[in-house]
């Protein structure tokens, strides 16, 4: 659905976008991570048709940047990084004059769709200055909507949102997933990333890295095994340090915490090994990195 | 041309909830209508107490050219007086698009709403011309009704048919409908251009209303009898404005960039 090629932005002296290449599937949540001033917002501008590339290339829904640009804007929803209402005007004109901006057929039809979808309705009638910022974005995001569209660019959908808010957004998002639409979520929450995203590329002007969460933090740190035992000592990590498939293990407290490839594979027969040693194994976890971990980890080495 | 209607609903719903802008469409034709009939009201027994002694004051050239057979010289006097009040009326043309301007195409920075207007599929061209007409349109009416006040009040102050028909002449006409709606549509093109290229509202809004200058110059130069603005002078400007809003018009949507007002307008 989104496919770049060598995708390139500079302003003046200032290269924001270095090349960027990537393939996005159709039903896909892709998440889009990267420090403030990385390069995301103009990603997003450029996939969206606001601004020309300077360099490469790219298509969304098949129509080419830069040449089809009128197209792909009638095939996009896009979630801007401010919510940029029309304050004086109630929540109900803001959305009829996007929807037929959009050419929707049935203008009065959608616009209740979404108003009701978002908890919105009963506050139509009420201008959308007197919102909070979370009704802001939900307005926003009903917006981004009211035409359908396939493909959705959401840049920083919860931003400044309350916990509440927050979820109430990230849900709708999930919602959006489960109805299959293409998403190219551009967040610096991880945690919304990590629970929304099929695959996550770190951007950093240039990507860093394109992978799914679970890969990312298997490839970044490797996977660590907890195994709490009654008593752990360095006879129970001799034990394990034989172990082929074994690539670390430390002994922490009473627990033994061993890095391995596969633990679904190798668990069984480490407990079997502790155990034939007369360890007394009480419960064993995996110790999960976040993606946190990960991103900070690769953007610290740019 | 359906989004065109869109934006021109959309810009007067918004800008016409501000006071401000009622205000200034509101106030200004009516001043400018008031003062010019107050001076028809004033002197419209001037005839009885001057007599002849307005004659020698008179530029001749206005007496040849505005007055015709029949106006007696106080009435001339009279036509003399309200065509000074003519350029007034072209001030309308030029103001009441910059205020709306300011709001409906700077107005668009301070809420940050330019950027999902423009993910739509409304093309530049659209955009702009909803904008231009969403601004011209209520100038354009405003001095249509203040010049309609104007007529409405000559005729019943008036007694005179003659000096009636003299006051309401192809001059008032031209300037009123071919010269305004292009003073209008110059400024707006001038206040596109200028909100194009600032970054900052309130600079936009004092750069665009400098479009006001040439039109009190000309006031101004009327009122000091540096000319008359008579038949020919009003052509002349029509056609001069005529040339002047094509060329003001491309260069307002040369400049009117998306990218570059997208990436300017922080």
């Amino acid at each position: 659905m989104i496919h770049t090629e060598n995708l390139t932005k500079r302003f003046k002296d200032i290269l924001a976008v270095d090349g960027l290449s990537l393939d996005v599937a159709e039903g896909e949540v892709f998440g889009f991570l990267g420090p403030n001033g990385a390069g995301k917002t103009t990603t997003v501008r450029m996939l969206a048709c606001l601004i020309g590339p300077t360099g490469g290339a790219a298509t969304v829904n098949g129509f080419v940047v830069g040449k089809q640009d009128t197209d792909i804007r009638r095939n996009v929803g896009v979630l801007t990084e401010t919510p940029g209402m029309y304050d004086n005007l109630s929540a109900e004109y803001n959305l009829r004059i996007f929807a037929e901006l959009y050419e929707v057929k049935d203008v009065t039809g959608q616009v209740e769709k979404y108003l009701k979808m978002l908890g919105l309705w009963e506050r139509r009638f009420d201008t959308a200055g007197t919102f909070s910022k979370g009704m802001k974005q939900k307005l926003a995001i009903a917006r981004a909507l009211l035409h359908e569209p396939r493909i959705l660019f959401l840049d920083e959908p919860t931003a400044g949102l309350d916990p509440e808010a927050a979820r109430l957004v990230r849900d709708f998002i999930a919602e959006l997933k489960k109805e299959g639409r293409t998403i190219f979520l551009c967040t610096h929450n991880l945690d919304e990333a990590d629970r929304l995203c099929d695959r996550i590329g770190v951007f950093k002007t240039h990507m860093l890295v394109v992978d799914t969460p679970a890969n990312l933090r298997r490839t970044m740190f490797g996977r660590k095994v907890v195994f709490h035992l009654r008593e752990a000592g360095e006879g129970s990590a001799g034990v394990l340090r034989t172990m082929p498939f074994v690539r670390e293990v430390k002994v922490v407290e009473n627990k033994l915490l061993v890095t391995v490839d596969d633990p679904e594979t190798h668990n069984p027969e480490i407990i079997r090994a502790l155990v034939n040693s007369g360890a007394e194994v009480q419960f064993v976890g995996e110790l999960r990195h976040s993606l946190e971990d990960v991103y900070l980890q690769l953007v610290k080495n740019v | 041309m359906n989004k065109i209607k869109t934006i021109i609903r959309k810009e007067w719903a918004e800008v016409f909830k501000n006071r401000m802008v009622i205000f200034t469409v509101a106030f200004l034709p009516l001043l400018l209508t008031a003062l010019p009939l107050g001076i028809i009201f004033a002197t419209r027994d001037a005839s009885s107490r001057t007599g002849e002694a307005l004659d020698s004051q008179l530029p001749s050239e206005m007496t040849q050219s505005m007055c015709p057979e029949g106006v007696n010289s106080a009435e001339c006097f009279q036509i003399f007086m309200v065509s000074q009040f003519m350029m007034m009326f072209m001030i309308v043309p030029v103001a009441i698009p910059v205020t709306i301007a300011a709001y409906s195409i700077v107005g668009e920075k301070t809420t940050r709403s330019l950027e999902p207007l423009l993910a739509t599929p409304i093309t530049t061209i659209e955009l702009l011309v909803g904008k231009c007409l969403a601004a011209v349109i209520p100038a354009v009416l405003a001095t249509y009704a203040a010049f309609g006040l104007f007529a409405l009040g000559s005729w019943l102050l008036v007694a005179n048919k003659m000096l009636l028909s003299a006051l309401l002449d192809a001059r008032w006409l031209i300037a009123i409908f071919i010269v305004g709606p292009l003073l209008a549509l110059m400024s707006v093109a001038f206040a596109l251009m200028v909100s194009s290229r600032v970054s900052d509202p309130r600079v936009a809004e004092q750069v665009s209303m400098v479009i006001i200058v040439p039109v009190l110059v000309g006031l101004f130069g009327q009122m000091a009898g540096l000319f008359v603005l008579n038949k020919q002078v009003i052509s002349s400007v029509a056609v001069v404005m005529l040339a002047l809003d094509a060329l003001l018009v491309y260069l307002a949507t040369r400049v009117f960039q998306r990218e570059s007002i997208l990436t300017r307008w922080k």
